[in-house]
């Protein structure tokens, strides 16, 4: 039972994050109707806007501290950041150690705007062409921010830490009567899971309780319509565009202290978040979390060693194994609408 | 000639004059000129040309002429490599019946697929043969490991069985794979008032099963099987209307695409007896798609084009470095010299990918026929200027 528990654990915070992406690249699908292989890119991105700012925040000049000598018995030079020195060390230090926290406010209009730019001046203009040259066009771009990043910062992941507060394990198995150290969780895994569930909440209250939402989601059934109503769809939709590539980098900036970032995780997300979206069924919101959850959990239940004893290797493959066997009895996905990339 | 019209003859002829004399034309640089390393006729590259050519001459079967766009043509690739690894390791070192039986695994492998695959299309359809090429990358790494050992890769050691030939050589070192005894790194180097012009077996083998392979693909778009390929993109649903099945015209095209991608396994591996996992990641399937796309999916010698042109420059600008840059751009002042320099230093050397993502896009955007159409584009241009009078020279028919 506790066995069951930490797998279901376990597979939250990597569901959570195949949730966010699949929700972007879901909101991309519905509202523009357009396939986003960039969309892993945007992810990489928002972790590189965490390793940023920790870069950032770590700017430092050199300065004697009197009070200190080295080994050979000459005053030391010591590095002190700036923030540091601005708001007192005690201060700058918590700063710097909040990075990550940080670095959503510091993601938020950097990604809004990346998003913007990429439709912008990109994908406006293959709206009418067909999926094939969508999915090849978003694809180049990829391995274009992907090689950008690299150049920028090295090939090698970088390690950016979660805030000292958050680093330790969290004994969940006391809370529930289990043995003490059955199950236990790290606290950032946690902090994960719940940033991302208020995210789509947010996400999906936004598109259901505004007015704004409201007009995105007419526009999502039947764009024209909505158009001869003298509502300017098409700058909505930028929006959208600029929200979801927001939705995914939030996601990376969180994932940071999970995974160190390298410039080719995105890479290695967008195609599981693709088979999630399909999993879940194209152009459904719903569908594109639960499915993300449930991949997530599906996961980390085929990495038990038990699982694993009676099918070899299944962990590797048990997303794809169920993404065929849904795609094949359920053409449409978990809850994919009627009509939707069907030629 | 071969049943072909006389315009596919001459294209083939064209073809086999550029992949015969490719030791020639690909060395048009004197050994010691400062330019000998824009010279791309040594055998590795060349191999690597004409294998890849029959790899993106089988991925355009099926996306050019049905448009399935599939993401997982480098597990054929990499079972190809395998099964002729495994050829090697156990019957002889000829490269005969390793490359017949990497064709017929890759082929049984496309049968499975894509009788799975093919039953949806469009977008999912990627999905899914995404999904097999991950799972087989994944298996590979891992629980195959016995079969194809892991992240070391498969190799050959000195205590395989070998029925047919020998474990070892006389001198204890594992024997080199061969056609016949004519061994497949043996190279003839001719050396001509400072050209050195090399010709290996290897390429040579490969550049006849290219030939040969081209000649199919010709046969294959000309043939009434292909024009129901060309249908199948055009307009599906019509097909079916009129009471056509077409699954098993887009089930042959799978597996013949993934034939050839066995095949170009079954080459490489002869060409160099390893075979990794790596080779079956969805990015080297990816970089097949780039190819075709590149040199101009749905024609002809747009795939061999695409997958010469990413080769060679990917060749050539990882060898750029900031010294060569710098005897380049040595006639300008200093400080205009540097500033050269560093804006064309994130493209060269391991900067490669970037500057063809860029270029890929770009075809994409501005150029969706490829190469083959910008050529296209471009001989119209000269037509016009040289009867302005004549506005029918300007329709020309596209020449795939």
């Amino acid at each position: 039972m506790d066995a069951i528990l930490l797998q279901i654990l376990n597979g939250l915070d990597k569901g959570s994050a195949y949730a966010l992406i699949a929700l972007g690249l879901t909101l991309i699908f519905g509202t523009l109707g357009v396939v986003n292989f960039a969309h892993g890119a945007l992810f990489m991105i928002g972790a590189f806007c965490a390793v940023t700012l920790q870069r950032i925040l770590n700017l430092s000049y050199e300065e004697i501290d009197p009070t200190q000598t080295d080994f050979l018995g000459n005053p030391l030079v010591v590095k002190v950041p700036y923030v540091q020195a601005w708001f007192g060390p005690e201060m700058g230090g918590s700063i710097i150690d909040w990075s990550v926290p940080l670095a959503i406010l510091f993601a938020i209009p950097v990604m809004i705007f990346v998003g913007f730019a990429m439709e912008r001046g990109l994908i406006k203009h293959f709206y009418k062409r067909p999926h094939a040259d969508q999915i090849l066009v978003t694809f180049g771009l990829a391995i274009v921010l992907q090689e950008v990043v690299k150049y920028f910062y090295g090939a090698n992941p970088i390690p950016t830490g979660a805030p000292e507060a958050f680093r330790g394990s969290f004994d969940f198995g006391v809370l529930l009567g289990f043995d003490p150290n059955a199950i236990i969780y790290p606290y950032w895994r946690l902090i994960y899971f719940a940033f991302a569930a208020v995210i789509i909440g947010g996400v999906f209250s936004f598109l259901q309780f505004t007015t704004f939402g409201m007009v995105v989601r007419a526009g999502m059934a039947d764009r024209e319509t909505v158009g001869l109503l003298g509502i300017n769809i098409d700058k909505r939709f930028t929006f959208m565009f600029g929200l979801a590539a927001a939705v995914a980098g939030l996601a990376g900036v969180m994932y940071a202290p999970i995974n160190s970032p390298n410039y080719h995780m995105g890479m290695d997300f967008l195609v599981l978040s693709f088979v999630v979206v399909v999993v879940g069924g194209m152009g459904s919101l719903p569908g594109a979390v639960a499915a993300g959850f449930l991949l997530g959990i599906l996961e980390s239940f085929a990495s038990m060693n038990e699982i694993k004893s009676i099918i070899p290797g299944i962990d590797q493959i048990i997303i794809y194994v169920v993404a065929i066997i849904i795609l094949l009895t359920r053409p449409r996905g978990l809850m994919g609408r009627k009509g939707v990339m069907e030629d | 000639m071969f049943g072909l019209n006389k315009k596919d003859t001459s294209l083939l002829l064209v073809v086999a004059v550029l992949t015969l004399f490719a030791p020639f034309i690909l060395n048009p640089f004197p050994t010691e000129s400062g330019l000998a390393q824009f010279n791309a006729g040594y055998p590795d590259l060349m191999q690597r040309f004409v294998i890849f050519g029959i790899f993106a001459v089988g991925f355009n079967i099926l996306f050019g002429l049905t448009g399935y766009l599939s993401f997982g043509h480098a597990a054929f690739l990499g079972v190809g490599s395998y099964s002729a690894v495994w050829m090697f390791k156990l019957l002889s070192m000829n490269v005969i019946p390793a490359i017949i039986l990497s064709v017929i695994v890759a082929g049984l492998f496309a049968l499975l697929i894509g009788f799975v695959s093919l039953r949806r299309s469009g977008i999912y359809f990627s999905i899914l043969t995404l999904a097999f090429a991950q799972m087989s990358f994944n298996l590979a790494y891992s629980v195959l490991t016995p079969i194809t050992n892991g992240e070391t890769g498969l190799q050959l050691t000195l205590d395989d069985p070998r029925i047919l030939g020998v474990s070892a050589t006389a001198d204890g070192s594992i024997p080199v794979t061969s056609l016949f005894g004519l061994e497949m790194r043996s190279t003839y180097e001719m050396a001509v008032a400072g050209w050195n012009f090399q010709f290996s077996a290897g390429y040579y083998l490969c550049a006849i099963i290219m030939l040969v392979s081209f000649y199919i693909a010709v046969r294959i778009f000309r043939s009434p099987f292909g024009l129901m390929l060309r249908a199948v993109k055009c307009n599906q649903n019509r097909m079916r209307y009129t009471g056509l099945n077409t699954r098993p015209y887009t089930l042959a095209a799978f597996v013949i695409s993934g034939m050839y991608a066995g095949l170009a396994g079954g080459l490489m591996a002869s060409m160099d007896p390893l075979a990794g996992a790596e080779r079956m990641q969805w990015t080297a399937s990816g970089e097949v798609v780039l190819m075709t796309i590149l040199g101009g999916a749905g024609t002809l010698i747009g795939p061999v084009l695409g997958a010469g042109f990413i080769k060679y420059f990917e060749n050539i600008f990882s060898k750029i470095n900031d010294n060569v840059l710098h005897q380049w751009f040595g006639f300008l002042p200093d400080g205009i010299e540097d500033f050269v320099v560093f804006i064309i230093h994130p493209f060269i050397g391991k900067g490669w990918h970037l500057t063809l993502g860029i270029l890929f896009m770009l075809v994409v955007i501005y150029l969706p026929g490829g190469l083959v159409e910008g050529g296209q584009r471009i001989s119209r241009l000269f037509k016009k200027n040289k009867s302005s009078d004549d506005g029918a020279a300007a329709k020309t028919t596209p020449a795939e």
